[in-house]
């Protein structure tokens, strides 16, 4: 097939759904539901779910839109004056600075059940087939001659989750503490050889490029990643403790008022709830939060110990301050002379 | 001077729009910080080694590609051969291409285990990609075009007239290259190594993907800016770019003296 052709198929088809978009505009509501990046295969399913179950209520069918990106630009966006409906990001403190600015209600986190988080994830290994260097748990990372990979927890919300899992197992240890968290967390970072801005960029690094022995990776991207790349040889590693992440979601209060799309909105974020929400997000390889949608996963989510943010580490706003922010502990560790 | 003032008009409503607004809040943002908070933001250790990278990358970077650009330009100005055409329209390419897009080829290329990185860490024992080289070849591939079509025109103006003439009062290759090339590409030269430069000091896409970006190593500049903006750290944020505008300004500004100079002497 010559390029022309394909090009001007390509122009019919966009400008095909074009018209569509602008018909469907004129009579029905829309919804942006601005979003973080591994999520994008699991909203596009739930949208034209959730747009046939609010047109079988006798609504008119609505156009939902989702945009995808990194957590903390996508905040950034909806700060800087993206209408977005509803937010569904990576991590709290995203929400919280968009809060923060007066775009949403303070109090945001328990207006929905579970601190506004429908579905949860948590940081597990994918290691190369046969798990050469024997990695079964955080202590093994730091085994001499395994080389790690994980993005950089400044500019990304699954690598502040990858740090603070470790940090969290480090803190158990027999005579663990602060200081020798600390110590262990420089340790596990001077064995990184590439820090990447974002998860995809590091399962590309790890995956495509054959760097490292072992991603840190959100659970959700590591299955993803053996599906997408069956060849690669990669396997799935389960530590016995991890970190529970929650991405939570919610209504941005100031564009739903102004667009009258409040009602939409809420019931939108209440279906990542129901029976439906919670299959397609354990389809997707989120944990579900219902117990019945999670027995129904089966294997998929192997049981194992899971710490909160909030027990751990006092929640976001704390583990923000502490190790991210300019000067925190993070830095710490890369400061010269170390 | 009939035209003067709609022209002139449409010229600096433009530039104001365009370019001295958004130059303007990004000059007013950083001091919510105050003075002594801006120049602390600014001379942190991982800020002054982003600066070194990012700086003393462009200028590598720009300083290799000047033999490589004024071989180019030779090569399709004075041959004629099939493909030249072809080889003339790849060379506009990186202006096109999404840099991101650039840079996943080069690391794919020169990752350890990619096809040139692979034999290159074989005989050498150096790595390219995740290394400050990497940075320096993903600029190479932005800057490059600059030098090429700056000193393109000129070598095309250029006429074999005067090298002749140079070689009938008994001028070798050498001397005619030396004495009478070289000195009139040496203006354009300067142009395009200046523009090159500029276009590499604030390159992002394609150089986060081969950098490594390690904190100290292998970190630029305008990544410490997103890095900032991860932390909803505006005013930082615009301090670093604040201060890039200003030695870029500085560096440019420098070197159009210089052509200028060396154009007055040439006359």
């Amino acid at each position: 097939m010559s390029i022309t052709t394909l090009s001007r198929r390509g122009l019919f088809a966009a400008s095909a759904s074009l018209a569509a978009f602008s018909a469907r505009a004129q009579q029905a509501p829309t919804l942006l539901n601005v979003s973080y990046d591994p999520t994008r295969e699991f909203y596009r399913e739930f949208n034209t779910t959730f747009a046939s179950f609010w047109a079988g209520r006798g609504n008119p069918r609505p156009g939902i839109n989702t945009s995808h990106g990194g957590s903390g630009r996508q905040a950034r966006s909806v700060i800087d004056g993206l209408a977005a409906d509803v937010v569904t990001l990576a991590l709290a403190y995203d929400i919280d600075a968009i809060a923060e600015r007066g775009l949403i209600a303070r109090d945001w986190q328990k207006r929905l059940p579970q601190n506004s988080s429908p579905y949860t994830s948590t940081i597990v290994f994918l290691v190369r087939r046969g798990n050469p260097k024997g990695l079964r748990d955080w202590g093994d990372l730091l085994k001499q001659g395994v080389s790690i990979i994980t993005p950089n927890p400044k500019t990304s919300g699954g690598a502040r989750w990858n740090y603070l899992a470790f940090w969290a197992w480090a803190l158990r240890q027999p005579g663990g503490g602060a200081a020798t968290a600390e110590a262990a967390t420089a340790q596990l970072f001077r064995q990184v050889p590439v820090l990447d801005t974002g998860a995809r960029g590091s399962t590309t690094t790890f995956v495509q490029r054959g760097q490292g022995d072992v991603l840190l990776a959100w659970e959700n991207e590591a299955h993803l990643a053996l599906q997408e790349f069956p060849q690669a040889g990669l396997e799935i590693v389960y530590p016995p403790l991890s970190i529970l992440a929650e991405p939570p979601v919610t209504v941005v209060d100031q564009n739903v008022d102004r667009r009258g799309t409040r009602a939409l909105a809420e019931a939108y974020l209440t279906h990542l709830y129901s029976e439906d929400g919670q299959r397609i997000a354990a389809k997707h390889f989120y944990r579900p939060r219902d117990t019945a949608a999670l027995r129904a996963a089966g294997e998929r989510f192997p049981a194992i110990q899971l710490v909160t943010i909030d027990d751990a580490f006092d929640g976001w706003a704390t583990a923000q301050r502490l190790h991210f922010n300019d000067g925190g502990i993070f830095d710490r560790i890369y400061r010269p002379g170390r | 001077m009939p035209g003067l003032g709609v022209s002139l008009g449409i010229t600096a409503g433009w530039l104001t729009v365009i370019v001295l607004i958004p130059l303007a809040t990004l000059a007013l943002r950083p001091w919510e910080l105050g003075f002594a908070g801006v120049v602390g933001a600014l001379l942190e250790p991982r800020v002054l080694a982003a600066f070194r990278i990012s700086f003393g990358g462009a200028i590598i970077a720009a300083l290799v590609s000047i033999p490589i650009g004024i071989l180019f330009a030779w090569v399709i100005t004075r041959y004629r051969f099939p493909g030249r055409r072809a080889m003339d329209a790849l060379l506009d390419l990186p202006f096109a291409l999404p840099t991101a897009v650039a840079g996943l080829a080069l690391t794919a290329l020169f990752a350890p285990n990619g096809w040139l990185g692979a034999p290159i860490e074989q005989l050498t024992g150096w790595k390219v990609a995740y290394t400050p080289a990497g940075i320096v070849v993903a600029l190479i591939y932005v800057a490059l075009p600059f030098v090429v079509r700056t000193v393109e025109p000129v070598l095309r103006d250029l006429s074999l007239d005067a090298e002749e003439a140079a070689a009938t009062l008994g001028a070798t290759r050498l001397q005619t290259i030396r004495r009478v090339v070289m000195p009139t590409l040496l203006p354009a030269t300067i142009t395009g190594f200046a523009l090159g430069f500029a276009r590499a000091v604030g390159e992002y896409g394609s150089v986060i993907f081969i950098a490594g970006n390690m904190p100290m190593v292998s970190e630029i500049a305008p990544l410490l800016i997103v890095v900032k903006l991860e932390q909803f750290d505006y005013a930082a944020a615009a301090a670093i770019g604040l201060a890039m505008l200003l030695l870029s300004f500085m560096i440019l500004l420098l070197l159009n003296m210089w052509q200028r100079r060396l154009r007055r002497g040439h006359e």
